[in-house]
């Protein structure tokens, strides 16, 4: 983990309002799976649509930081903008709604399913390098065992069971983190 | 409520936050590169009145006029920030 990415996004924001490119790096390298995951999956824009989203929404985050009341709370802020966005980019369009109404159920199962999904990375943060790199690659990248083997040199035979054991690490971790949430909202 | 965690729906929320297109990535990255610029415009529309309205008249060939080359991702900012002021 570099020095960065153990900062918080509190911290993140504060820097970037010094104007530091490293802390905006870091925050948008942090923050891209997720407003990519909101716009295709939450709001299923194609990939051209999804793209506008993304730079609009990371402009706007950019250049309205000074706006953020609270530094820690950058994630619903730049979610609330990218679901604003999303919700305006498709109005705008004069094309027909992929979703009868953006408001049903399914989308904000969808949505929630992004936040569930975020909740997971970040527990997936507090694993080794090692794991998180083969978790990545095969969930999130699609590659294959042997692409996999390729590339972090490690035997073919060996990718499932380390597949396996990084998985009940990452669900340990999260049940570590759900039991101290819970502990502190007792 | 805690939620539970099985091995299929851990793989299901790795899926789902895929990497975004790397070049979407980067030009994310390269805003800060290219805000002076911005900052220079909304500085001169906030002290030059005939600027300012030349721009919300037309905001790119305003620009163009005065040689500015400000990211496109800035236009609507751009727009906004005139109409608020």
């Amino acid at each position: 983990m570099t020095r960065l990415e153990a900062l918080s996004d509190a911290e993140l924001v504060r820097r970037c309002r010094t104007d530091d490119p490293a802390a905006w790096n870091e925050l948008v390298e942090r923050y891209s799976r997720y407003v990519y995951a909101i716009a295709v999956r939450g709001f299923r824009l194609g990939d051209e649509d999804a793209e506008d989203v993304f730079q609009d929404v990371f402009t706007r985050a950019f250049l309205r930081l000074e706006t953020l009341r609270d530094d820690s709370a950058f994630r619903p802020w730049i979610a609330q903008l990218t679901r604003r966005r999303c919700l305006d980019f498709v109005a705008g369009s004069g094309r027909e709604l992929l979703m009868e109404d953006p408001t049903t159920d399914e989308e904000s199962s969808d949505l929630d399913e992004v936040e569930d999904a975020f909740a997971v990375r970040e527990a997936l943060a507090g694993l080794s390098e090692a794991c998180q790199e083969i978790l990545d690659r095969f969930f999130a990248q699609d590659q294959s065992y042997r692409t996999i083997s390729g590339e972090l040199d490690i035997p073919t035979g060996t990718i499932a069971s380390r597949i396996a054991r990084c998985l009940s690490r990452l669900r340990d971790e999260l049940e570590g983190r759900n039991e101290a949430t819970d502990r502190s909202s007792e | 409520m805690t939620p539970s965690y099985d091995e299929e729906r851990l793989g299901e929320l790795l899926r789902l936050l895929r990497p975004a297109p790397a070049a979407w990535v980067r030009a994310a990255q390269e805003l800060p590169f290219a805000r002076r610029t911005f900052d220079e415009i909304v500085a001169r529309a906030e002290a030059d009145r005939i600027f300012r309205n030349a721009l919300i008249a037309d905001l790119e060939k305003a620009l163009a006029r005065e040689g500015y080359e400000p990211d496109p991702r800035f236009f609507g900012e751009l727009r906004t920030r005139l109409t608020e002021r």
